[in-house]
């Protein structure tokens, strides 16, 4: 039995063991001098965890008593989290190096955090729900404030780490709700309880409350106060970090609680949803138009895909949840190609994250402002590029469970949003000349993944790599 | 050649591809291929479409030509075209290699200037042909990235304004259809074209927040069509953003924006509104003829008062798209076919009355009316063809400009008199505003001394005329050269929608009997 089970858990075993043996190495040998290896190492072994987990595993397979679930979904989350992972760790390293950033923790902490988030998406039982989001969580506090002797980056990994905690309280107290009023923490034993599609008013309770936990770790409106500070503060690397592999993480997780454990009353959380989703992608879009900065920019760009993607999710279907997997994966995409320009931008040897310094870019650096021009109009969801598929999927879903209204609020908030983005290519493109130009500091790691993820914008029109074969498998192990 | 739209509509793309991979520099030299490869590839297309003009058969209503395979999520790419569409292909081949050759002068960041006009005309290309909802959506909305860097980078300076405006104007409404259309899609199970109109959608009245429509999820539907097509059309009063981008656009933007882009949305109204929602439309009816009346009738008013060239024009389209739209929904054979006559027919006589503006504009870098007069003095031949082209966007006898305008007319009134008595009073203002512009332009004394240097039109630009004046002058003696093309696809279209209504009127008076 316990052969079994570890067998199913084996990539998180050898992720975890990994990260801790590594450790070990690095804190008895050259510590930081150690540290350039193992963003390598570590980037490698989950690129091979990734090529293992989608090549080998097949079925539901279930270990620990339900505690654990390994199916389709788990596995396409876990593939996205773990290449996104590696891709941002790869880009970081240069970065970090040429700031004197590099500490050895680093890529181990992302590790750890990786470990946490296929914990979360795997989860089967509310007990390792709760233990791979704060894995997760707290390996994402100490990267927050990686950049010690800096105030704003110790202030954002303060503040996530209180408001962090916070929504761990709710997510803990919801989660005691349920466990009260269903008698187990078992996904599968809840769902029973609710079966007949009647449900307590202190479940109901539970649910909120669990809802509350999990839309903070989405950012998604109005839990979302965390992440403009935390983005701007944290050293960009690692806000190119939050902005990927934890949102999809956190998603997967927000999902299958949904679904695993609350199928069968999908009329009483898909109004929480539209309204958490509506809330996003409205305060997204307006509240960016007046950022300058363009890791705040891009917060609250994530807050408005994370409310796109929860339209997926408020569908309640197996359609919504092939869409809401194909926008993160797409999502992820665009933003591993916009954050390794963000990386790339600096003036003097220092990082620069105003826009205005963005002018005329496009004279100096046509290949580059291109590729920016193709990732702006994809997040900004104008055809041809892939982040309109990404969009429509999500509302062909929505659509069909009915929810005209949160698509056509949707398909404002887009228009609204649009402008920002616009802003940029305006910038670059036909702004006034600026008098004081950045300079793009371009590794061939950084270059390669500006281009490719541009270039995947248009390519993915004609040919998506079987992804959407692959969502749609996953949404029906999850939906059923 | 069993795919020539696709052949067709990316040859400008595959050049637009090899100027961005394989030409390199700013100098003199590179700029001059670059323009001479997007010429050659521009009049390769316009030559090739002629192969499907020729291989089109007219008493054919269907679609022909028909390419059709598997794409993503489901979609297809599937391209076609009838008689509704194929006369706008050959319109935006013909007039392409016109812009480009006009844009001779351009210096500043030639290679990328030629690549968004090439990629324009893919898109452009693409949205009159493509048979599948998503992929229309996809060339009709992927057309605004060009225009709107074309605006942005080599616009005047108001330059920012103008290119977001028009961005955010058009987003607006596509966006709204593209909610529309995913509903469709939704319904009827299928995003291919011809299959859609053949599908019922259902015209059975309901409330939406408390207020009951008419014609159910057609209306609604109509309606968000309706958002999109009218902001392209431009429709009075959603025209705001249409002034200021053609003020601001350069010379060749204006044109391709008034020769082509606004024909967008007169085309999707006969390919998407009019056979999809039948119903919908009828409901809907009055309200488009007295917008177009009062669009008529108002922004010629506004051109009276312009005092930039461009911008007199600009409403002068307005006010001609109004003719178009009361033409196609009047929904008869006079109407329908005069609202294709007339967009193909403004189609050249607004990109001819702006390459005009574009000719004086070069030489003297201003567009105030005031800055010009007496300019037949020292440019008689330029005094003709402006005057001319002021005739047929007067609606002259002997112009295709008359055609259009009189078959609308005759059209509308066939469904509403009242319409077509204000809309014809418009007629009076556009010659006003049109002559009064061409008598201080071109008549009265030279005084200015800046003017007095001014050279006549080159030989290069009395080459881009020349197609313009013939076509101008053909279509308005022989108009049988477009409506025998069209006209058996309009009758299908109208016949297709009269029974749907009268199909719909059965359902209600069976559904009430009961």
């Amino acid at each position: 039995m316990i052969q079994a089970d570890l067998t199913i858990i084996l990539p998180e075993i050898v992720l975890a063991v990994y990260a801790m043996a590594a450790l070990l190495a690095a804190v008895y040998t050259t510590k930081d001098g150690l540290a350039p290896l193992l963003v390598w190492t570590t980037a490698g072994l989950m690129a091979l965890l990734a090529i293992w987990i989608a090549t080998n595993g097949d079925g539901t397979n279930v270990a620990f008593n339900g505690m654990f679930v390994d199916d389709g979904f788990a596995r396409f989350s876990k593939v996205a989290i773990l290449l996104s992972a590696a891709a941002i760790l790869v880009m970081s390293q240069e970065y970090m190096a040429r700031r004197d950033l590099l500490r050895f923790e680093f890529p181990l902490l992302v590790a750890l955090a990786a470990v946490g988030m296929m914990m979360m998406v795997s989860a089967g039982d509310l007990m390792s729900l709760y233990m791979g989001l704060e894995l997760q969580s707290l390996s994402l506090y100490v990267v927050a404030a990686l950049r010690r002797d800096s105030a704003k980056s110790t202030e954002a990994g303060l503040k996530y780490f209180v408001l962090g905690a916070l929504s761990s309280g709710l997510l803990l107290y919801g989660a005691s709700l349920v466990y009260g009023f269903t008698g187990t923490t078992l996904f599968s034993g809840i769902i029973q309880t609710v079966q007949d599609g009647e449900i307590s008013v202190g479940l109901l309770f539970g649910l909120v409350f669990l809802i509350s936990g999990l839309a903070f770790k989405v950012s998604a409106v109005p839990f979302h106060m965390w992440t403009p500070d935390v983005y701007e503060g944290s050293p960009t690397p690692i806000t190119a970090f939050f902005a990927t592999a934890p949102k999809v993480a956190a998603m997967a997780l927000f999902a299958r609680v949904m679904h695993d454990a609350f199928g069968g009353v999908i009329k009483d959380w898909q109004q929480v949803i539209v309204l958490l989703s509506v809330l996003s992608m409205l305060l997204g879009a307006v509240a960016a138009i007046g950022q300058r900065d363009i890791k705040r920019l891009m917060a609250f760009s994530s807050i408005a895909h994370m409310g796109y993607a929860l339209i997926g999710l408020a569908a309640g279907t197996e359609l919504g949840i092939k869409a809401m997997l194909m926008y993160l994966a797409i999502y992820v995409t665009m933003n591993i190609g916009t954050f390794a320009f963000i990386l790339m931008m600096e003036r003097d040897g220092k990082p620069v994250t105003d826009i205005d310094a963005l002018r005329q870019y496009s004279k100096r650096e046509p290949g580059k402002a291109l590729a920016v021009l193709i990732l702006m109009f994809s997040l900004a969801g104008v055809p041809p590029m892939l982040g309109f598929f990404a969009k429509f999927g999500v509302w062909q879903a929505g659509v069909s469970a009915g929810l005209t209204g949160l698509v056509i609020a949707s398909a404002i908030a887009s228009v609204i949003g649009a402008f920002y983005y616009l802003r940029i290519v305006f910038y670059m493109y036909f702004g006034a000349e600026n008098d004081d130009p950045i300079e793009t500091h371009s590794s061939p790691v950084l270059w390669v993944a500006l281009m490719g993820s541009a270039a995947l914008m248009l390519v993915g029109v004609f040919y998506q790599f079987g992804i959407e074969g692959a969502a749609a498998a996953a949404a029906a192990t999850l939906v059923n | 050649m069993d795919n020539i739209l696709s052949i067709v509509t990316f040859i400008p793309a595959v050049a637009a591809g090899i100027l961005a991979l394989f030409l390199h520099g700013e100098d003199v030299a590179a700029q001059r291929n670059a323009k001479w490869v997007a010429l050659v590839a521009t009049t390769v297309t316009f030559l090739v479409s002629i192969g499907i003009y020729t291989g089109f058969d007219p008493s054919n209503t269907g679609f022909q030509m028909v390419e059709e395979g598997e794409w993503l999520l489901g979609l297809k790419y599937k391209m076609g075209v009838d008689g509704i569409s194929v006369l706008f292909v050959l319109l935006t081949t013909f007039i392409m290699p016109l812009t480009i050759l006009a844009s001779w002068h351009v210096t500043d960041r030639v290679k990328e200037y030629m690549i968004a006009f090439l990629l324009l005309e893919t898109l452009m290309l693409g949205v009159f042909m493509a048979l599948d909802l998503v992929l229309f959506y996809l060339f009709f909305e992927a057309g605004l990235i060009p225009m709107f860097l074309i605006i942005g980078i080599w616009g005047g300076a108001n330059r920012v304004y103008a290119s977001f405006k028009f961005f955010l104007y058009t987003f607006l409404g596509s966006v709204l259809m593209l909610v529309a259309m995913v509903a469709m899609y939704a319904d009827a199970g299928t995003t291919d074209i011809e299959a859609l109109m053949s599908h019922h959608f259902s015209s059975e009245g309901f409330s939406v927040l408390g207020i009951y429509v008419v014609g159910g999820m057609q209306t609604l539907m109509f309606l968000a069509f309706f958002a999109s097509f009218a902001v392209k059309m431009p429709m009075w009063p959603v025209h705001t953003w249409l002034p200021d981008a053609h003020v601001q656009a350069p010379t060749a933007g204006s044109v391709v924006l008034a020769a082509i882009l606004l024909k967008m949305g007169g085309y999707g109204f006969l390919r998407f509104s009019l056979p999809m929602f039948p119903v919908g439309s009828a409901v809907m009816t009055d309200l488009v003829l007295w917008m177009s009346a009062i669009a008529v009738v108002y922004t010629s008013l506004v051109a009276l008062v312009q005092e930039d060239m461009k911008k007199l024009i600009a409403y002068s389209s307005v006010a001609h798209m109004g003719f178009v739209t009361m033409g196609i929904f009047a929904a008869n054979q006079q109407g329908i076919d005069g609202a294709i006559f007339q967009m193909l027919s403004h189609g050249f006589i607004s990109a001819a009355l702006f390459l005009c503006v574009g000719v004086i504009y070069d030489r003297m870098h201003t567009r105030d009316i005031e800055a010009y007069g007496g300019l037949v003095i020292r440019m008689p031949a330029y005094a003709l063809v402006f005057m001319l082209f002021t005739m047929a966007n007067v609606g002259l006898p002997g112009t295709s400009g008359f055609i259009g305008e009189f078959l609308t007319l005759m059209g509308t009134f066939q469904v509403n008199t009242w319409v077509t008595a204000v809309a014809a009073s418009g007629v009076i203002f556009s010659a006003a505003y049109a002559l009064w512009l061409y008598r201080r332009v071109v008549f009265g004394d030279l005084i200015k001394e800046s003017l007095k240097a001014m050279t006549d039109m080159s030989s290069r630009e009395r080459l881009i005329f020349a197609p313009l004046i013939v076509m101008t002058i053909l279509l308005g003696v022989y108009p049988s050269l477009v409506t025998d093309v069209i006209g058996n696809s309009t009758a299908a279209l109208i016949s297709n929608y009269e029974m749907a209504l009268a199909a719909a009127e059965a359902a209600t008076q069976s559904a009430a009997s009961h």
